[in-house]
């Protein structure tokens, strides 16, 4: 495992923004997760592990409300967000999610991709929101990119892109879900330096992946959930040293030749 | 085989009011067979409970019969039951009839064709239902959806060859007409082809065209062709 | 007044008549399509040729088809080839040669597509571990082809058997025109007639399509990787 050097920035404050409690989910009549019991406070980058097909992604799906809970309580800023009324619209503007397959609409340029939110959504002032995106995309270097269209785009490129579209809308807390499992390998790098740049920045992220070493790097806490249920939940450094459980150092003992 | 010209020449009036109304006959069963389609494919995507069935029916019952019998029927049958409809309206009627199950399954695959993932990156990013339909949904189902709808444009204009059979003045009653009274067959019938290769040979070139460029502009991203 | 009407279709003259109207429509549709599939999968295979310019022959010949309606074509033989060749051209006869052709290229049209959607790698495998000539056809190729083919040679075939309505319109006296004999026969006794026969083909062409279609739909399902 390389080294990616360890951030010890603490960068995490006392606001609890997002809270999940009792989350009981089924598909298919078989239990996908069960019991969870987890809280993001403001500014924590918190990274969720486990083994494959464990409900890792569905959680997060749950919390984007693209997946529907069957039992226990998501609060968001304190209030609950899993009755039939509440508006998951305005919601989504306040949580970002980026995905596996970036899925960025392929008959829009980068930059319509990009301020396709802001503009229609929240309203903005368009040029405002351009300036905003051009500034991001220069961050991540693909300023020269704006007018092209995905189709004309690596894989990686199309990623930092679903990336910015998502941090555009400046949301309050960024969900991660596998985004560099697509990717090959050569393309992984350039979308976790990304991510690893938002983390120096103080966002909060609550990221889904396999990339150990990252995890390591850039994590505040991890989530280690296994077999639908949480297996424990420690701080990084901790975990990946010295875990609390024989499952979670079973699982790390898997990325190690 | 020579052909009398002139005999030509002076049934070109006659060809060119055939054609005329065959355009506009074609212009209208593309038409409302455009609108009852859109609305036929919404109710099926939408798992609108009721008329979702009513389009199902409607869609095997207008399929698998022919043209000319729902045109015999709509003429001749709905006449003995009191209700007289026009030549040329019955023929709009027919073509929409059978054109719009046609159009429907067309919009029905363009709209199945956005996947599930870009209608959740679209949510991700607060669209609402309407704002999703608008700039996710429709633009890509149109672009999958373009080649079939100029299929079926160009279907129904064939079609419209066998509206003759209920007393339109089309092309084809105009072509047996000149052959009955003036046994100029081979000129009645060289008119005949020309003036349909005219109509729809550069609609299907452009179809092509359009497909091809259609299929470039999607190319890469889906992955397919 | 309905219920009177009904009884055109249970008199046992009327019945006998329409039966054997049906048996040319059932000619003329087994025949064109028997030997249409046939021709068409020779076509197909010589479609797939390297040379462009037997290919491009081949597309000439279908866009003919596709371009000018069925039934000018009709007209076409049977005024045009009728008067050419001095000869007395049956109604039944020109559509069979008709329909054949049409059949024949469409066909073709079908089994170039599945033959060159063939993936090369199966072959290249099939080899790799040691299959003949002929045991990779029977293996591979072949089964692999006529999954790619069936469901489109059963939609020609349903396409066809619609359109075999249309020879009415050229003289023939199949099922529709028996009906439309009746039709005049019945015209004082049973006013309302027309619905009723229009009605009993309309349904008669369903019977026979609708299974069809379902029948190509299932196959594409079950096949559908």
């Amino acid at each position: 495992m390389e080294q990616i050097g360890v951030l010890i920035v603490n960068r995490k404050t006392n606001e609890v923004l997002l809270e999940v409690e009792g989350l009981h989910k089924k598909y298919d009549g078989i239990t996908v997760l069960e019991d969870i019991n987890l809280s993001i406070n403001k500014g924590e980058v918190v990274v969720i592990l486990g083994p494959s097909g464990c409900g890792k992604s569905t959680l997060l799906r749950c919390l984007n409300g693209l997946e529907k809970i069957q039992g226990g309580d998501i609060r968001f800023h304190g209030k609950s967000i899993v009755s039939k009324d509440v508006n998951w619209q305005e919601i989504r503007q306040r949580i970002g999610m980026v995905f596996q397959n970036y899925e960025l609409f392929p008959h829009m340029t980068v930059i319509e991709n990009i301020i396709l939110g802001p503009v229609k959504v929240q309203k903005r002032n368009k040029s405002e929101v351009l300036e905003q995106a051009r500034q991001m995309l220069d961050r991540v270097g693909l300023l020269d990119r704006q007018n092209s269209y995905p189709r004309q785009l690596s894989g990686g490129q199309k990623q930092r892109i679903a990336i910015v579209r998502a941090l555009c809308m400046n949301p309050e807390i960024m969900l991660f879900d596998e985004v560099t499992a697509s990717l090959d390998p050569e393309m992984v790098r350039e979308v976790l330096d990304v991510i690893l740049g938002l983390a120096k920045q103080g966002i909060t992220m609550l990221i889904v992946t396999h990339e150990m070493s990252f995890a390591r790097a850039v994590a505040d806490r991890i989530v280690f959930i296994d077999e639908a249920k949480i297996c424990e939940i420690t701080d990084s450094h901790e975990f990946f040293t010295k875990p609390k459980t024989e499952r979670a150092q079973h699982f790390l003992n898997i990325f190690q030749y | 085989m020579k052909l009398n010209w002139q005999f030509i020449l002076d049934s070109l009036p006659l060809y060119r009011d055939a054609a005329w109304i065959t355009l506009k006959l074609g212009f209208w069963g593309i038409l409302f067979s455009l609108a009852i389609g859109l609305i036929c494919s919404i109710a099926q995507y939408f798992r609108v409970k009721l008329l979702r069935s009513i389009v199902q029916v409607y869609i095997e019952l207008s399929r698998n019969t022919p043209l000319l019998i729902q045109l015999f029927f709509l003429y001749f049958g709905l006449t003995k039951l009191g209700i007289a409809l026009s030549e040329n309206t019955c023929a709009i009627i027919g073509l929409s009839f059978l054109g719009g199950s046609y159009m429907a399954e067309a919009f029905r695959s363009g709209l199945e064709a956005v996947s599930r993932s870009q209608i959740e990156s679209g949510l991700s990013i607060g669209l609402s239902r309407a704002q999703l339909v608008r700039y996710v949904i429709l633009p890509q189902a149109f672009s999958v959806g373009i080649p079939s709808i100029g299929a079926n444009c160009i279907f129904l204009l064939k079609e419209t060859s066998i509206v003759g059979a209920i007393a339109v003045v089309d092309l084809m009653n105009v072509t047996k007409d000149l052959i009955g009274m003036y046994y100029q067959t081979f000129e009645a019938l060289f008119m005949l082809v020309a003036v349909y290769l005219i109509m729809i040979l550069p609609l299907s070139i452009f179809l092509t065209w359009l497909e091809r460029k259609v299929r470039y502009a999607e190319f890469g991203n889906q992955g397919s062709v | 007044m309905q219920s009177l009407g009904i009884r055109v279709l249970f008199n046992v003259k009327n019945i006998r008549r329409l039966l054997e109207g049906l048996m040319v429509t059932a000619r003329i549709a087994f025949i064109s399509i028997l030997i249409g599939s046939l021709l068409g999968v020779v076509l197909g295979v010589i479609w797939t040729a390297k040379r462009k310019w037997i290919r491009s022959i081949c597309r000439i010949y279908l866009e003919m088809f596709r371009i000018i309606p069925i039934f000018v074509w009709l007209f076409v033989m049977y005024f045009g080839g009728t008067t050419a060749l001095n000869v007395d051209l049956s109604g039944e006869t020109v559509s069979i040669i008709v329909f054949t052709l049409w059949g024949t290229a469409e066909m073709g049209d079908i089994v170039r597509g599945a033959l060159k959607s063939l993936p090369q790698h199966q072959v290249e495998s099939g080899k790799a571990i040691g299959l003949g000539f002929w045991e990779l056809y029977r293996y591979i190729l072949i089964p692999q082809a006529v999954r790619r083919m069936l469901p489109g040679a059963i939609n020609l075939a349903t396409r066809m058997i619609k359109t075999t309505s249309l020879v009415v319109l050229i003289g023939v006296i199949d099922v529709i025109k028996v009906g439309q004999q009746i039709i005049e026969y019945s015209r004082i006794e049973i006013p309302t007639a027309s619905f009723w026969v229009y009605g009993f083909v309309f349904i008669l062409y369903f019977a026979v399509c609708y299974p069809l279609s379902k029948l190509s739909r299932m196959l594409e399902n079950k096949w559908n990787r």
